[in-house]
């Protein structure tokens, strides 16, 4: 039972330092970090204090407005820092680890023959409820909520983003176990979108409604798989969750342990080593990386969505991906002269880079410009296969105009499905976080 | 390269924030990213961007109108020599008509960027580039002969009324450049009409007759230029209008490069056939019509400003109508109005200026409705929805 989507509006960037198919066990890290920000709007409280013992699974903070979203530990080993910003805010969790990982035991469970509100409270008190995403808004799901659906995209179209074909071809077993889990939470349906590249397996997979993907990116953006399959309304929620994260919750079924395996590729054309590393959540990026200096951007997730990270630092909660591209600090003499520099890829055709449809650039953080006014219109649209008018919903967002964001399909969107837009947008506005800001206002005012 | 960064590093010290000229960094962050495109990097969000910047977009539009000014210059030049009917070269034809224009686009460009890098201080803004294409389009639509201070005066007008009230660039209702040619017409009209002001110094040599072709058209008298003249645009004119030829050498950059709407353009030209199609159809109705009415619908298409007009301001994306489908609206109507305006009343031989800022008035109009069919059709799916729901239960 698959239904096709067709995407054709997008841009599919090719890029240099695409990871090659090959698993690698990465070293095992002497720290491993949960960053409280990498939950948008997740105010955290710990329940553990600094030189705590904690096993694989034991709880760290728990969420202060949703006391049942509970964080807990990827590994066993010690707390050892609260790292904290300003105001006190709780910017990491930071945990010692063992040298070998013990698990806090749940007890195996089946989660097919289960009853819907223990498979619930198993998901939980494991804290794999913050693997649960919710739209509209972004933010890790209330448990209180029932959704409507759940959706889970296995198609990957964003610039050198991880194959999922290859990161889930051995976890057969354990998606479906995640799969069943998560029936249970909906009375929806449970949609898993796929594509040609994706395993199999995963088109044999039991209890879901199936969707062969097609078109460039940003096809494989969870929102535009909704928005094509069954768009948000006011008032509607519906959850999302990552595929590798699935699996995650489906071994904790079949297990009873919480293992946090993440496969972390390693992209983009500053990597020396470009391979699929097995690690576990929060692992530190310099033991996957190659030593970087200040010219290098090290990215937690891909080119255009990813969290800016220090070589010292922990790979962020979502991440699958850490991307290295050269800093683009430097001044270019006459920028500005169309047909010129055309080794900088750009999705208008004043640069002569459209020419070679095939070539993979090398891009910069180089912002090619400045920032100005909203000027040229009709390419946002270009690149958001959605029926939103992408530039009036920015700037209802900046006016902060709650009647017309929700009008315009505030609800249906998210600050990664206009990533594309802020990439080719001539105006150099920081779009992702327009919209990110015109969430959290739908958030305090609407909720 | 390098040595000049140096300087440049240097001059900007004591603009810096913190600084004594903080102030009026705008003014020289302006020079300075026209000379290096400047070394910002992005923070959060897209960690890498396109090429394409403001600047990048706007000079493309100015290369797309060099064949256009340069063959203006020239035609101007002839126009005057033919007419005098004095042997002359090319160079000569060419050299009259810069000696003319040049100094006009001096004007228009220091009037409208001082006032430009006054307002940015003032708002403390980068200076936005968008004046480079309208103090380029100003004198091109303008008279050869228009005195400097009256092109200086229209210029005022048009980006303190027409652009900085409403906010500045990107804000603006109205097509600047166009502000600038309303404001003269109706402040001079002795020197932006009638059919002395078309060939340079027309007014001075008796013999010289610069009427326009829709001139001697609403004048009822006979068009003495073929078609083809027409076409390549040795013809009366403003320097921007005359050669449908060269407009389509810009428009192809345009389309091509994507900086203009084919949308736009292409509705505009199928809206002002439409009327032109109408009109001529006239007689087979029984009513004769005049010598407007009965000029083939094509040649409303090469002669006058339209083609200049559809090609270079009907696309300005930020006076048009923003939505796709509001673009085929209003590139229609701009081309079915033009022609209209220009056939109906003779006072007004050239209808595209007024065509155009019409529809910019309206284009915000066409969009709020092409907006609202979007928001009805999602305000339709909750309810749908919610009666599924009702039904359910």
């Amino acid at each position: 039972m698959s239904k096709d989507i067709r995407i054709n509006r997008g841009l599919s960037l090719k890029l240099e330092g695409e990871a090659e198919k090959e698993l690698v066990k990465a070293p095992r890290s002497k720290t491993y970090a949960i960053k409280p920000p990498d939950f948008h709007a997740l105010v955290p409280k710990m329940v553990i204090k600094e030189g705590a013992k904690v096993l694989a699974g034991d709880e760290l903070f728990f969420s202060k407005y949703t006391n049942e979203l509970r964080f807990t530990s990827p590994v066993s080993g010690t707390l050892k820092q609260i790292k904290r910003g300003e105001k006190r805010k709780i910017m990491e969790v930071i945990i010692e680890a063992d040298p070998e990982d013990t698990y806090k035991d749940f007890g195996k469970m089946d989660a097919a023959s289960s009853d819907a509100e223990a498979v619930k409270q198993r998901i939980l008190e494991s804290g794999c409820g913050a693997f649960i995403n919710q739209r509209p808004y972004d933010i890790v799901a209330d448990p209180k909520d029932t959704p409507k659906a759940i959706f889970i995209s296995a198609v990957s179209t964003a610039p050198l983003a991880p194959d999922w074909g290859f990161i889930l071809k051995e976890k057969q077993a354990a998606f479906q176990e995640g799969i069943n889990a998560l029936k249970k939470l909906t009375p929806g349906k449970v949609h898993l979108g796929v594509d040609a590249s994706s395993a199999q397996y995963l088109k044999d997979i039991k209890g879901v409604e199936l969707h062969n993907v097609k078109g460039p990116h940003p096809a494989g953006n969870v929102g535009v798989q909704i928005h094509k399959i069954d768009p948000i309304n006011q008032g509607d929620r519906v959850w999302t969750v990552n595929p590798e994260d699935v699996t995650i919750i489906g071994n904790l079924f079949l297990t009873g342990n919480y293992i946090a395996d993440k496969t972390v590729a390693v992209t983009g054309s500053e990597a020396a080593n470009r391979k699929y590393f097995a690690t576990k959540i929060g692992g530190e990026v310099a033991d996957l990386i190659n030593k970087v200096d200040e010219d290098v951007r090290i990215i937690s997730g891909n080119v255009l969505t990813g969290l800016k990270l220090a070589y010292d630092q922990h790979i962020s909660f979502f991440s699958n991906e850490v991307t290295l591209i050269p800093e683009g600090n430097n001044y270019r003499a006459f920028g500005w002269l169309p047909f010129t520099y055309n080794n900088i890829h750009s999705n208008s055709r004043t640069s002569l880079s459209f020419l070679f449809p095939n070539r993979k650039f090398k891009p910069t953080t180089n912002l090619n410009g400045e920032e100005r006014a909203l000027v040229v219109t009709g390419e946002m649209e270009e690149v958001l296969p959605m029926d939103v008018y992408p530039m009036q919903l920015i700037k209802a967002c900046m006016a902060g105009d709650i009647e017309k964001m929700e009008n315009l399909g505030i609800y249906e969107v998210a600050p990664e499905d206009f990533a594309l837009v802020e990439y080719v947008n001539t105006s150099k506005i920081e779009i992702q976080d327009v919209i990110r800001l015109g969430l959290d206002l739908m958030i305090t005012e609407v909720g | 390269m390098e040595w000049i960064r140096q300087k440049l590093d240097k001059i900007k010290e004591p603009f810096a924030p913190g600084k004594k000229y903080e102030k009026y960094a705008p003014a020289v962050n302006a020079i300075d990213t026209f000379l290096f495109t400047p070394n910002h990097t992005t923070q959060k969000g897209s960690h890498i961007r396109d090429a394409v910047d403001l600047k990048r977009t706007m000079i493309t539009v100015v290369l797309a109108l060099v064949p256009v000014m340069i063959f203006g210059m020239w035609n101007a030049g002839y126009q005057y020599y033919s007419q005098l009917g004095e042997a002359f070269t090319f160079w000569e034809a060419l050299g009259h008509g810069a000696l003319k224009f040049i100094p006009m686009i001096v004007v228009s460009y220091a009037v409208g960027l001082g006032i430009e890098f006054a307002f940015a201080i003032f708002r403390g803004h980068e200076v936005n580039e968008g004046y480079l294409v309208t103090g380029l389009l100003i004198p091109m639509i303008m008279p050869i002969d228009l005195p400097l201070w009256m092109l200086a005066l229209s210029v005022v007008f048009a980006v303190l009324v027409g652009k900085e009230a409403f906010g500045g660039t990107g804000m603006n209702i109205l097509n600047p450049a166009l502000t600038a040619r309303a404001f003269a017409f109706f402040a001079y009209p002795t020197y932006m009409s009638g059919n002395q002001v078309w060939v340079s110094e027309a007014s001075k040599v008796d013999a010289v007759s610069g009427e326009t072709i829709l001139g001697s058209l609403a004048a009822g008298d006979n068009v003495s230029y073929g078609m083809m003249d027409m076409f390549y645009g040795i013809i009366p004119g403003s320097v921007s209008e005359t050669s449908t030829l060269l407009i389509l050498v810009g428009a192809l950059l345009l389309i091509l490069t994507k900086v203009g709407s084919w949308r736009i353009m292409l509705s505009a030209v199928i809206g002002a056939i439409a009327m032109g199609l109408i009109f001529n159809a006239l007689p087979s109705l029984g009513i004769p019509g005049n010598e407007l009415t009965n000029f083939p619908w094509y040649g409303h298409l090469i002669v006058g400003g339209l083609a200049f007009g559809i090609v270079f301001m009907a696309t300005d994306p930020v006076s048009a109508a923003q939505t796709m489908k509001g673009k085929w609206i209003y590139g229609f109507l701009i081309g079915f109005l033009s022609v209209m305006i220009r056939v109906f009343n003779p006072a007004y031989p050239e209808g595209v200026m007024l065509g155009i800022l019409l529809m910019n008035v309206f284009a915000p109009t066409i969009d709020h409705y092409v907006i609202q069919s979007n928001i009805k059709r999602r305000k339709k799916r909750i309810n749908a929805d919610n009666t599924q729901v009702k039904t359910a239960v």
